[in-house]
């Protein structure tokens, strides 16, 4: 059996993965900004770090992503999940564009393009790879490393 | 120890082999973690039949009696503090593309290697595809 289609449940924890991440990873950006340098002598300044306000949403956010992120991988693989995380970058780049009115420029409207069209790539093909029994893997008609080129 | 952190300035251009070796130790780190992490959750199962069945206490008893999930956690902390010490020295505009950038084709070769996944040309075409558009719209 291959999972081509997801719930919509499941585009949802999707959804939740890649907005969460690039979000908490901005609130974390502001916060390190602000502190003074830390060096490797002084370890105990990160942990102090940790208590800061921009620094605290952003764990929040984080800790919300990986639960969804724990979520999505029980259920689908890696190298399809990654990806659908990288689109958050895409969302955080439009909703700064057309909420909040910044100019984007030529070159990250290219990376937008692309990202998306990988996502897409992604998107189409099974989210989850099984490893049935053999006689299960022949009526599955999927070759574990060379597939046929599909023209779709 | 403000004052000394004061006098000491930030530097304009840091060694690129220092930054370079903050950035991998990033990377490193981050793909140990989520591959062992995606290791951990594919061995326990669908959370959200687990949840179905066992309740929400169930599926996070599931995750947390789990070891492997535990040496995840522990390499994506590592990650997490190292990316935490880079941002501090280096820009974001730096360390925030590079290493996500790089961390994608990293896990869908370790995905291959250590998980079996099925890493068919699509999924290379995107890990590469989502690497550059990575790279561009965060630079």
């Amino acid at each position: 059996m291959v999972h081509h289609s997801l719930s919509p449940r499941q585009y949802l924890i999707l959804g939740l993965v890649a907005i969460s991440a690039p979000l908490g990873d901005s609130c974390l950006a502001r916060g390190m900004a602000a502190m003074p340098a830390i060096t490797l002598a002084h370890p105990g300044s990160l942990i102090a770090a940790v208590f800061t306000p921009w620094i605290a949403l952003g764990i929040a956010l984080l800790i919300g992503f990986f639960a969804s992120y724990l979520t999505a991988l029980s259920w689908a693989d890696l190298t399809f999940v990654l990806p659908a995380t990288a689109f958050g970058y895409v969302i955080i780049a439009l909703l700064a564009r057309f909420w909040l009115h910044e100019s984007i420029s030529l070159e990250r409207w290219a990376g937008i393009v692309l990202i998306t069209l990988g996502v897409g790539f992604v998107a189409q093909g099974p989210s989850l790879t099984q490893h049935p029994a053999p006689e299960a893997e022949e009526s599955a008609g999927r070759e574990p490393e060379e597939p046929k080129v599909e023209t779709r | 120890m403000t004052i000394s952190l004061a006098t000491v300035p930030l530097p304009a251009t840091i060694n690129p082999w220092v930054a370079a070796a903050m950035i991998a130790a990033v990377v490193l780190a981050s793909t140990t973690g989520e591959v062992l992490t995606a290791a951990a959750m594919k061995s326990i199962g669908d959370l959200d039949v687990i949840r179905a069945h066992s309740g929400l206490k169930g599926a996070i008893r599931a995750v947390l009696t789990c070891p492997l999930f535990f040496a995840g956690v522990f390499f994506l902390a590592l990650a997490f503090f190292s990316l935490l010490f880079a941002l501090n020295h280096l820009n974001l505009s730096l360390v925030g593309p590079a290493s996500a950038s790089l961390t994608l084709v990293t896990n869908a070769v370790a995905g291959k290697i250590f998980l079996k996944e099925n890493v068919d040309r699509r999924r290379w075409a995107a890990a590469v595809l989502v690497c550059i558009g990575v790279y561009l719209l965060a630079h």
